[in-house]
């Protein structure tokens, strides 16, 4: 039985689509990232999933309940931590974890080994009321609280959105080990270098999905041989590179420029010259593996 | 001060109870400069950025900003910058031209003025169709591309923007980068922050806050060469951790 199974699933208001015609399965245990920048449809989806929107045609199953007929019985073992912070903010970190175990009718104690990693972080701060903490202790205040009932699936909406790098990567580990312990995981993201760290992915953009795949088959379909290029003058390159006529995408990545080519088989030697004949400087060409981003804009040009 | 300093800080201070957000900052930012700002959640930025653009008065040390004094002169700056950040830019029950109208009578733009703006940004962001449309029925992608038009409208000297591209698309967080390039390239002074940090490799400058101080700044190139490492994200993990 696979533990979230979306078919055909669609969701208007009024006249936009949110989310058009979608499907895929999530099986026991995996870490499954829905990837997408805004209004790709990712929240509307949970919202269906966690039985709080009903979908206009399509149907999904969770844990293989209905997620229109059996909805109660759905929100009895999923956890979900909305996008937005929607703890109670005049509660004490304390108070609103014991809130959300005594509505699922559990005690923090039954449960604490789930919460122990998380929960210890915010200790010294659990007689503080929830909207003075900080954004990185309310994420993990809404965490612990979406997992005191125990869920067998946990829904994640944008947990890392607006966060920075740093801890970014520390709430991705608490993934890992929540993942560990068996728990199957649903979390959306809009940024593209979190998808390396899920099993599977969907991208997706404007209320459908692009691809579904593992994030190393999504890299091994890019189709193009794709080049990372630099120079003493990134500006300028772009524009030269933005005008010749083999060029097919360019895209400034950090302090590199990544290039495909209209041509089959163009080594970095003919790129190298044709850049060397527009007297850049300190020019690097270096063909690279696709990251998740870079096939996400190729998708989305298909598209 | 120097004629070609945009921004300049020199122990800037800000205390809320016991709590120090900005502990003693100094730093400037040159004309027409893309400057990055960047930091951990709580390090400080917002603060920070909330004082130079005199929506907070600083518990000590001083700055100016387009040469007007934080303390004394925020009236002055407010009119001189423009800003625009993720969550609060345009008025979503308005149209584009709306917006535009509105912003533009604010900043004291004259109708002439501010029907040949309407035209240009119109045409240059081709939303054409979309003039007459609110902006909450607009793509999040147009919506920021216009925000940021919206925000330079005056001609300020500086435009702070405060995670302009969180949640685009990558194409068009692209596009919005191109729209900085040329901003600075007709004079105006770029102040952004990002958590994207492929987008601190196009500053021109980076600082980068930890704990309310200053922890390092200097270009991207420079940075990783110090800190030996191979991209800006390693540069700030190794700061912020």
């Amino acid at each position: 039985m696979y533990i979230v199974e979306v078919k055909n699933i669609t969701k208007n208001f009024k006249d936009t689509v949110a989310v058009d015609d979608i499907s895929f399965e999530v099986g026991q245990g995996e870490l499954f990232g829905l990837i997408g920048p805004d209004g790709a449809g990712k929240t509307t989806l949970f919202r269906m999933l966690t039985t709080l929107l009903k979908p206009m045609s399509g149907y999904a199953k969770v844990l293989g309940f209905d997620i229109v007929k059996d909805y109660k019985k759905i929100r009895k073992h999923v956890g979900y931590m909305p996008g937005r912070f929607s703890l109670y903010q005049d509660l004490s970190v304390e108070e609103n974890l014991k809130f959300f175990a005594t509505i699922f009718g559990t005690t923090i104690e039954e449960n604490y080994d789930l919460i122990k990693d998380i929960y210890i972080l915010l200790e010294p701060f659990k007689k503080r009321k929830a909207g003075k903490l900080s954004g990185g202790m309310k994420q993990k205040l809404a965490l612990c609280c979406a997992l005191i009932h125990k869920p067998d699936v946990l829904f994640l909406d944008e947990p890392t959105t607006g966060v920075d790098p740093v801890s970014r990567n520390e709430f991705w580990e608490m993934l890992r080990k929540l993942k560990e312990q068996g728990i199957t995981i649903l979390v959306s993201t809009p940024y593209m270098d979190e998808a390396s760290l899920c099993d599977r992915v969907a991208l997706m953009q404007k209320g459908k999905t692009l691809s579904i795949d593992t994030p190393e088959n999504i890299i091994s379909r890019f189709k193009k041989p794709l080049f990372a290029i630099s120079s003493e003058n990134q500006y300028s390159l772009m524009q030269n590179l933005l005008a010749y006529e083999n060029r097919d995408t360019i895209y400034p990545f950090g302090d590199f420029l990544h290039y495909t080519d209209k041509r089959e088989n163009v080594s970095t030697d003919e790129i190298m010259k044709y850049i060397e004949s527009l007297n850049c400087k300190k020019i690097t060409v270096k063909s690279i593996k696709p990251n998740i981003e870079d096939c996400f804009m190729a998708l989305m040009e298909e598209n | 001060m120097e004629d070609n300093k945009i921004i300049y800080a020199e122990n800037l201070t800000k205390k809320f109870g016991n709590f120090t957000a900005v502990n003693s900052i100094s730093f400037s930012v040159n004309k027409g400069e893309i400057f990055g700002f960047l930091g951990a959640n709580g390090a400080g930025k917002t603060t920070a950025i909330r004082m130079l653009c005199g929506l907070s008065t600083p518990t000590s040390g001083k700055a100016t900003v387009a040469g007007f004094d934080v303390f004394k002169q925020t009236e002055n700056i407010k009119k001189n910058i423009g800003y625009m950040s993720q969550k609060f830019s345009l008025y979503e029950d308005l149209t584009v031209k709306e917006n535009i109208v509105f912003y533009g009578g604010i900043y004291g733009l004259s109708n002439k003025e501010i029907k040949e703006k309407t035209d240009y940004l119109v045409d240059i962001l081709k939303i054409g169709d979309a003039r007459n449309k609110l902006i909450k029925s607009l793509p999040l992608g147009w919506k920021q591309k216009l925000a940021f038009s919206v925000s330079i409208l005056h001609n300020p000297k500086i435009v702070f923007l405060d995670e302009p591209t969180g949640g685009v698309d990558p194409v068009t967080r692209r596009q919005f980068w191109n729209m900085i390039y040329d901003a600075a390239s007709k004079g105006v002074t770029v102040f952004v922050t990002t958590h994207y940090m492929d987008e601190a490799e196009y500053c021109n400058r980076v600082s980068i806050m930890a704990d309310g101080v200053i922890a390092a700044m200097d270009t991207p190139s420079k940075l990783k060469e110090s800190y030996n490492v191979k991209t800006m994200h390693d540069v700030f993990v190794k700061i912020a951790r």
